[in-house]
């Protein structure tokens, strides 16, 4: 038994000095992604089940967990990253797809025009489209309140109402968010052959009837992609919540990433935040396998 | 045929309307970074600015705004840099060596990259402590190099060049970096080019972890320093807005210039991402 082991393992150390080069090409990135990715990773997991303020451990098992589960504030926060998911990728699928359907059969320079304008908030700094909304959202001297007022409508309290400031954000959100699945959607829709549509003409379809039976079920691979990285991406809001409105009012607008900040460096408990991150992890991965599963059945790549 | 025609003329018309509402926010950044404190908060608004003026402009190159943008630019190149060569050498191994574990070490790299990078945030923090790397340049570059997607990317890229090519060069001998850096290199230039901007991008508005990471003056980033801007003067609308300006303008410049490589990358990335 033993010798077989002993085999097999110089067989291993064998082929390892052969494939000598390929080690020592991948070692600068994979020992930095050890130190730096994969075992916080690992710490992360580990660090949820302390309690932690950066001098000392106490374990404590799931309590972290526990304490979350019965968090008012964390479950609010819960269910305000499921709502911004909720909103935003809906909007950002149906948007996006009709721009990009619009856009598409235009020459290249207004193509180019667009593609152009509605990528600028992506490639924008997040703090400088936080903070130009901000401005635009300002309850005194903002644009859109100057407007509000003089189609005659009372000026509104965007951020710093109970039941604005979430739309508010939402808004910011989304603009954040169509950018890419344009990009993506302009380009798969060019890889579409002409005579799909040109065989639909004959059979005598409408416009419609080619989105629906054409062009739609083409663009499937995309819009799984597309709703993957939305998905995640609302999840992970952050900048626009801290900058504008810090989560309230009464946590209003809070998220999970907000509250995993807050707790771990305002109030130094980097256990519960690991454990806020590891929920977080938990859904994300979750929700993108759903998505993967029941969505990509008659996707054929 | 006519309803055809009314029902696309009237989807244009609506993107087009879009297009301005995206595009009026940057006007209105713009604009505004031209106009003093009082303009700035004059109702009716300027439209149209009428007094313009560059002390907001003045006010914010004689603080600290030159070395955060200094900081910015310097932290995203060498990221770029070291992201795209390591990358390079990484995406090469992975995609043209054999050697024992390949497809697993690919896969453990892979695979973190469907988590959220905020599940590492508060160890990377505390490694960063340990190694007194706090308000560090360091500490800023090194978690980015760390990120798989370039090696994903690569990889990906490097796959698609003929091995033929590259056994004909091993064969009169030369050793495996001049290979890479003489044959591979020149021609995973176009991938290259489309990460270098991606990386670019993602240092250049980095803001979790710059918050996390600096918060000594000096030290700050474009994006930090101008966050900071607003709890300072508060009030001051011309001044933010003219350090929302300075902080976006490079990529946007960046974005311009050079659209077809964010084409290219984002369809890359995305091709059974």
């Amino acid at each position: 038994m033993e010798v077989k082991y002993l085999k097999k393992f110089r067989q291993i150390v064998e082929k390892m000095k052969k494939g000598k080069e390929g080690y020592l090409f991948i070692a600068p990135s994979f020992i930095i992604f050890m130190i730096f990715t994969l075992f916080p990773i690992v710490k992360s997991l580990i660090i949820s089940l302390f309690e932690y303020d950066l001098s000392s451990y106490k374990w404590i098992g799931i309590n972290n967990y526990l304490v979350l589960i019965e968090d008012k504030v964390f479950l609010k926060a819960l269910i305000n990253s499921f709502l911004f998911a909720l909103f935003n990728v809906p909007l950002t699928i149906i948007l996006s797809l009709f721009i990009s359907i619009t856009i598409h059969p235009k020459k290249e320079a207004s193509k180019s025009f667009y593609r152009a304008a509605f990528y600028l908030p992506v490639v924008s700094s997040i703090v400088t489209i936080t903070l130009i909304w901000k401005w635009i959202y300002h309850p005194i001297f903002g644009i859109l309140n100057f407007i509000i007022e003089n189609i005659g409508f009372n000026r509104i309290n965007w951020l710093g109402d109970y039941d604005f400031a979430f739309p508010a954000l939402v808004i910011v959100l989304l603009t954040i968010s169509i950018g890419q699945p344009i990009l993506l959607y302009v380009a798969s829709l060019g890889s579409i052959p002409k005579t799909y549509y040109e065989v639909g003409r004959i059979e005598g379809v409408n416009r419609l009837q080619e989105y629906r039976y054409i062009t739609w079920p083409l663009l499937k691979p995309t819009t799984l992609y597309i709703l993957v990285m939305t998905t995640i991406a609302s999840f992970q809001t952050f900048a626009i919540v801290q900058l504008m409105t810090g989560g309230g009012p009464f946590y209003t607008t809070s998220t999970i990433v907000y509250q995993l900040y807050t707790t771990a460096f305002d109030f130094v408990k980097l256990g519960l935040a690991s454990a806020m991150g590891i929920i977080l992890t938990l859904i994300i991965v979750l929700i993108s396998v759903f998505q993967f599963k029941f969505l990509s059945t008659d996707i054929e790549y | 045929m006519k309803n055809k025609n009314f029902s696309s003329v009237l989807a244009s018309i609506i993107v087009f309307v879009l297009a301005i509402l995206f595009l009026f926010p940057f006007y209105w950044m713009l604009t505004t970074s031209f106009k003093s404190q009082t303009v700035a908060v004059k109702i009716p608004p300027e439209w149209i600015p009428v007094n313009l003026t560059l002390n907001n402009y003045i006010n914010l190159f004689t603080g600290p705004a030159l070395r955060w943008a200094f900081n910015s630019f310097f932290v995203s190149i060498l990221t770029v840099f070291f992201v795209c060569f390591f990358s390079a050498m990484a995406g090469y191994a992975f995609a043209k060596k054999e050697f024992w574990g390949r497809n697993t070490l690919f896969w453990i790299m892979i695979a973190t990259m469907a988590l959220p990078r905020q599940v590492i945030v508060i160890p990377l923090y505390e490694i960063m402590i340990k190694l007194g790397l706090t308000n560090t340049y360091e500490s800023l570059i090194l978690p980015l190099i760390a990120w798989p997607f370039g090696v994903f990317l690569m990889k990906q890229y490097t796959q698609t060049l003929h091995s033929e090519i590259l056994d004909a060069a091993g064969i009169d001998g030369s050793p495996g970096f001049k290979i890479f850096y003489f044959i591979v290199l020149p021609m995973v230039k176009p991938g290259i080019g489309a990460l270098a901007i991606f990386t670019f991008m993602s240092s250049w508005n980095d803001y979790f972890w710059q918050l996390i990471m600096i918060n000594q003056d000096l030290m700050k980033t474009l994006p930090l320093g101008v966050a900071g801007l607003q709890t300072q003067h508060t009030k001051d609308y011309g001044l933010i807005m003219a350090g929302s300006t300075i902080a976006s303008l490079p990529m946007i410049v960046i974005f311009l210039s050079f659209q077809k490589y964010f084409q290219s990358g984002i369809t890359m990335g995305a091709v059974k991402g």
